[in-house]
């Protein structure tokens, strides 16, 4: 099962490029073909027509860094079951005593902030 | 050789996702328009087939408006990177049994990590657009996004326990029909998670029209607003095809080009049922929606794991 990641990996190289430049080109052909006739209230940001009040570019709650942390470790706790998975075949009793081990402690962890009030929006 | 073949396979894909971004919007408005028992676009082309066609030209002629007060350079091409990731995750989906334009041996792993790029480009965007609006929709679509994330990868985790390997190509050679009954959570995780990842209805609070008016693309328009478009629909077409190909059996029971065309069958099926939820659900809240995903979502998906990690060991 352990195998190289080193494939042939042109045919992903030409799929980043295609996808790298098909936006430019259509934006290209957008740009020649549409008209551009600016003028100070186009340019406006755009509100509903109301004179937007105060920056947008403010310090934001709290909640949103709670969840982003939640996100890391959950994420990489997945990542690590990953590998397991895919050696499940050998071992398969002691490695399913492992992984409900693992995931216990990230249950725990669920749990934990689920208690703490972490997954409550305020 | 392989150039011209990877360069091939690379313009193949980005005109599927730009193709079937148009066709699914037409379907879309049919599917819509059935559901609220109109018949949606019909006047041009048989069954308003060629209204699809008519879009193209109308958003190329829109003018490209770049607000005074944005940060010019993110808000320019943050959308090229909103876009890219959504082509690039096709190279690894598996189209038939034996053939994927990648083979690579962390195929699955590609797919989930590769598509979540888009949510810096969604921030970058939302940020430099200067506006409140599209500000909260960024934020909002940020912390969707990372958490549906969580019980989207549990959810495929229970596919790959179960085929043992990474390589998309060897998950569609390893399943089996009895599969299906045992992943039906997974599935049901993943489908809702999917919805959950593109922004779409009735998950969309990131770009709810009636408070947000577009949200993160709110101060967009003409093609960097097609963009956004496109990678949408982009996002619904991977994840509906790797779902297919995944959770069932990708062209089973056929192989070679009937294959591919079985996969575009189940693919549509699942297009067409998150369409389906789109139409009839009301939008959630934010509180619904993040407690959704941690309270609901991610226990369940920790359970099937465990379920399905017992009966292989039983079996």
């Amino acid at each position: 099962m352990v195998e190289s990641v080193t494939a042939d990996h042109t045919v992903l190289l030409m799929f980043i490029i295609v996808g790298a430049i098909f936006v430019p080109l259509t934006l290209t052909a957008s740009h020649l073909l549409a008209p551009s006739k600016h003028d100070e209230r186009k340019l406006d940001t755009y509100e509903c027509g109301s004179e937007p009040i105060g920056p947008p570019w403010v310090q934001f709650r709290v909640g949103y860094y709670v969840y982003a942390l939640l996100f890391v470790v959950f994420d990489i706790e997945t990542v690590f079951l990953y590998p397991w998975a895919v050696a499940f075949d050998r071992m398969v009793v002691f490695v399913l005593a492992e992984m409900i081990v693992f995931i216990a402690i990230l249950a725990g962890g669920l749990a934990y902030a689920w208690k703490e009030g972490a997954l409550r929006w305020r | 050789m392989t150039l011209l073949w990877g360069f091939l396979w690379g313009v193949a894909a980005v005109a599927t996702i730009a193709g079937g971004a148009i066709l699914g919007v037409w379907w879309e408005r049919k599917v819509s328009a059935r559901i609220q028992m109109r018949y949606g676009p019909q006047q041009i082309g048989p069954f308003g087939s060629l209204q699809m066609i008519a879009d193209v030209p109308k958003l190329l002629f829109k003018e490209d408006i770049v607000p005074a007060l944005a940060d010019k350079a993110i808000f320019k091409y943050a959308p090229l990177f909103v876009f890219g990731p959504v082509a690039v995750s096709m190279v690894v989906i598996p189209f038939t049994a034996g053939w994927a334009p990648l083979d690579t041996s962390v195929g699955v792993l590609f797919f989930l990590a590769v598509p979540s790029i888009e949510v810096i480009a969604i921030l970058l965007s939302s940020w430099a657009s200067h506006n409140t609006l599209s500000t909260l929709g960024g934020l909002r679509a940020t912390a969707q996004m990372i958490s549906y994330e969580v019980p989207r990868s549990l959810a495929v985790l229970a596919i790959v326990l179960l085929a043992g390997s990474l390589r998309p190509l060897d998950v569609v050679a390893a399943w089996r029909w009895w599969w299906m009954p045992l992943t039906f959570v997974a599935f049901v995780i993943y489908f809702i998670a999917s919805i959950a990842e593109m922004n779409r209805g009735p998950f969309d609070i990131p770009e709810a029209e009636s408070e947000l008016v577009a949200g993160y693309f709110a101060d967009y328009s003409g093609m960097r607003w097609a963009s956004f478009m496109m990678a949408e629909y982009g996002a619904m077409i991977a994840a509906s095809l790797f779902g297919a190909a995944l959770f069932f059996g990708g062209g089973w029971p056929f192989g070679g080009a009937l294959g591919v065309v079985v996969l575009v069958v189940k693919a549509v099926l699942i297009m067409t049922a998150i369409m389906w939820v789109k139409w009839t659900f009301p939008r959630l809240r934010q509180d619904q929606l993040m407690s959704f995903c941690w309270k609901v979502l991610t226990p369940l998906a920790l359970v099937q794991l465990v379920v399905i990690g017992v009966v292989l060991a039983w079996l």
